[in-house]
């Protein structure tokens, strides 16, 4: 049970009978009412935003040209990860320095897609830079290149983290 | 305190059943990891709309099991269930899980689809369907969510008025590594809805001495002695219920109302000064709890009776200032509710980037309101509420973003278009040109293919003459023909010639036909090397053209209308938070204008029993003179 769930059951216990039950029974229909309606624009938005997603990747990510990297971590690691860099071809497509929320989840089996951008079809590098902790408070960076060809299709480049203690390449990229 | 326990199982409940949406195997779809990804943040609509457009995606493909979702799909339908109902809409999750149960799925993963279902169905109140739901479950069921049917079980039942029926389902579960302190505390009041009131004190006895370090445990076991003790004193059995106020913690959620209740337990047996003790702790704590402020009253109440008037007299003064400046601080609250700024400080972002932010809103100096809303703010309509404003904001903040994307978009298709439009009719007519060249030598290489094909079974040999033979017997054909007919004797030695000019040529057409043939096939393969990557080019040719046009037309139209549905939106989101936020402000102002009448009361009782007990301290104080 999350700490927040906790949080809110010990606030949700605290309330006693008397608490608001006044104010809680001039709102209960209201509310219900209007909750009823707020999933319901949630519902369209939700919508709005899936069209929006689409017509964005048409337009600003085209299949042909299009190039997505996407980072996981294995979940039996225990280093922790601070920042990722990603070159192509000599250039810096992005950086990220990781909160603590966006490395649980990444900790958790989640997958970030860390970068969606445009290359040309045709044979290209990615260097690959991890900083990060060790278990032991140390600071390790470590930093990997990878060639792979765009065809014309979408490309999809999994890159896959593990810390030094691992015995092999910290930084696995497979083809997704 | 009648209405709190059911509330309590509810609330129990939907925090306890919770699930997190976890991959089993090896993750083979990087979308629905990125799902997930956004998902574990908390972050539902980000998760959902990856997930939702995957979902739809595999569904449409014409070949489900070559899609890497296929492997995880049932998964990723019970996750998009799961994260619409994190996301708070029980509509949409219902749906998707419903769907799931449907499906041809093995029995777990209906099972487990079943369960969720009824637990939509209880958080929606409706008990019937979600009891329906739990039928449904059959065969063999995950081991994780055993204990969570059971405990839903039993609060179905509670919920819908059949406290025996929970009784059997509660038993069971006394020993439930994660339902074991809830189902003891249910069981007690399970007992109690079915008149065995006997049974529930025993139960409630046990459920406030479970040995346990979990915060939630503990509150709950608190929350036992609490209710125990409440219980005995309703039925005028003050002295029993004593050591089981005693139990509750000093430093837990329950403190200050098994104080203030431990203190008129020992009122009413008259030790008057074991009253003291507790109400003298409460009275020094939070001056907003409204126990902390009944025992600012009893206190001085407990020093009168004990003939202390003088200290009586100071207790109910500082009362009566405390209250005065509480009243003071209700009425600054209640007008910046109505200014507006409790709503401006639920949605300021920096507080929700807290997980704690509901409890640290009430730190914040510019936000006095939230004094007094801790438990208003925890009732569950009122957190519906609340929620439903904080996801209309974030949706209001998105729509807003999208909404000045558009323009972005309408500049780069224009940019685009002046940039492709005067280009294209002269690459057009050299494509077209170079498109008729290229058709004419697929049909010319597709006859030869096709002839060597024929060759292959039926060999012919002219067909491999060289230019030179073919017009070497073309001519001698001519001739032939020409010597056909004449009588000199000259045309009958030339005719000799010419045939056996042919036949020599025939013979060598025919001695090297294989040999010519080989030559021929490994010439056209070389062909089909070249013609493969024409092809190729011809066809990536074909894509840029096509991709130089994608890139500017037909966006028109779905951006004008995303462009109206986003202004839509807006509007009826204005709409819905204006509603919701009235709401809010008219419940939170009824609060507190609630706590500031009792406040008010207990000024004016703070006021007169002040008075009395100066009179009463400076008749003492005469009396005593007067003996001296």
């Amino acid at each position: 049970m999350s700490r927040l769930i906790r949080t809110l059951m010990l606030i949700l216990l605290v309330s006693g009978p008397t608490a608001a039950s006044n104010a809680q029974e001039l709102s209960g229909d209201d509310m219900r009412s209007l909750d009823g309606q707020v999933q319901e624009i949630k519902s369209d938005v939700l919508n709005i935003a899936s069209e929006l997603s689409i017509l964005e990747e048409r337009l600003l990510y085209p299949s042909s040209t299009q190039l997505a990297v996407f980072v996981s971590i294995d979940p039996a690691e225990k280093f922790r990860l601070d920042a990722v860099q990603l070159e192509i071809n000599d250039e810096l497509a992005t950086h990220h320095i990781y909160s603590f929320q966006e490395l649980e989840a990444l900790q958790k089996g989640g997958v970030q897609r860390i970068y969606t951008g445009n290359v040309v079809t045709g044979d290209h590098e990615l260097r690959v830079t991890m900083l990060g902790k060790l278990e032991n408070g140390e600071d390790f960076t470590e930093s990997d290149s990878f060639a792979f060809a765009k065809g014309v299709k979408p490309k999809a480049l999994g890159v896959t983290l593990a810390g030094p203690a691992s015995g092999r390449s910290g930084i696995q990229v497979g083809d997704w | 305190m009648r209405r709190a326990p059911l509330s309590v199982v509810g609330l129990l409940l939907s925090c306890c059943l919770a699930t997190s949406p976890s991959l089993g195997d090896e993750l083979k779809d990087l979308y629905f990891g990125e799902a997930l990804y956004y998902a574990h943040q908390g972050h539902f609509f980000a998760a959902l709309e990856r997930l939702d457009a995957e979902v739809r995606q595999h569904d449409d493909v014409d070949e489900p099991e070559l899609d890497a979702l296929y492997h995880h799909i049932n998964d990723a339908e019970f996750s998009l269930g799961d994260f619409e109902l994190r996301y708070r809409m029980h509509h949409r999750a219902g749906r998707a899980i419903t769907a799931v149960l449907e499906g041809a799925v093995d029995e777990i993963v209906r099972n487990d689809a079943a369960f969720r279902l009824a637990r939509i169905h209880f958080q929606k109140n409706q008990m019937a369907d979600a009891m329906r739901a739990l039928e449904r479950i059959d065969g063999k069921v995950p081991l994780s969510i055993r204990d969570d049917i059971e405990f839903l079980r039993a609060n179905i039942h509670l919920a819908e008025g059949r406290p025996a029926d929970a009784i059997g389902v509660l038993e069971k579960l006394q020993d439930s590594a994660g339902f074991g302190g809830f189902a003891a505390y249910n069981l007690g009041i399970a007992y109690l809805q079915d008149g065995q009131r006997q049974a529930a004190l025993e139960q409630l006895e046990r459920a406030g001495q479970i040995a346990t370090d979990d915060p939630a445990e503990l509150a709950i076991r608190d929350k036992s002695n609490l209710v125990l003790g409440t219980l005995l004193i309703d039925a005028g059995d003050h002295a029993r219920a004593i050591p089981f106020l005693n139990r509750v913690r000093l430093d837990g959620p329950f403190s200050n109302q098994a104080l203030l209740s431990s203190g008129w337990a020992n009122m009413s047996i008259d030790t008057v000064d074991r009253a003291v003790v507790p109400w003298s702790i409460l009275a020094a704590r939070e001056v907003t709890d409204s126990a902390a402020q009944e025992a600012m009253l009893a206190l001085p109440y407990a020093y009168g009776k004990l003939n202390v008037h003088g200290r009586a007299a100071i207790f109910y003064g500082r009362a009566l200032d405390s209250f005065s400046a509480e009243v003071d601080k209700l009425n600054a609250s209640i007008d910046s509710i109505r200014e507006g700024k409790f709503l401006q400080a639920l949605i300021r972002e920096e507080i929700r980037q807290d997980k704690d932010w509901v409890i640290r809103l009430r730190s914040l100096p510019e936000t006095p309101e939230t004094y007094y809303l801790m438990e208003l703010l925890a009732t569950h309509d009122f957190q519906t509420g609340l929620q439903n404003y904080l996801d209309l904001a974030d949706l209001r903040r998105k729509l807003v973003t999208w909404e000045a994307g558009f323009d972005s978009f309408d500049e780069m298709v224009d940019i685009r278009h002046g940039h492709y439009e005067p280009l294209l009719p002269e690459v057009d007519t050299e494509f077209r040109e170079l498109d008729s060249r290229m058709r004419l030598r697929i049909e010319q290489h597709k006859m030869l293919v096709k002839r060597r094909d024929h060759m292959l079974t039926t060999p012919r040999p002219e067909f491999l003459a060289t230019r030179e033979e073919q017009a070497t017997l073309a001519r001698l054909e001519h001739i032939e023909t020409q010597l056909q007919g004449a009588e000199s004797p000259f045309a009958a030695s030339s005719m000799r010639r010419v045939r056996r000019l042919k036949g020599m040529l025939t013979w060598t057409l025919e001695t090297e036909y294989h040999e010519r043939l080989t030559t021929f096939d490994r010439n056209l393969r070389g062909l089909d090397e070249a013609m493969a990557t024409v092809q190729q080019q011809y066809e990536e040719y074909v894509r840029a053209r096509q991709a130089a046009t994608h890139s500017f037309v037909g966006y028109e139209t779905p951006i004008k209308r995303l462009r109206a549905q986003v202004r839509t939106a807006v509007e009826t989101i204005d709409r819905l938070m204006a509603r919701q936020g009235h709401l809010l402000e008219v419940v939170a102002v009824e609060e507190l204008i609630a706590r500031r009448s009792r406040l008010e009361n207990y000024g004016d009782k703070a006021r007169f029993a002040l008075a009395d007990s100066y009179d009463r301290a400076t008749q003492a104080q005469a009396k005593v003179d007067d003996r001296q």
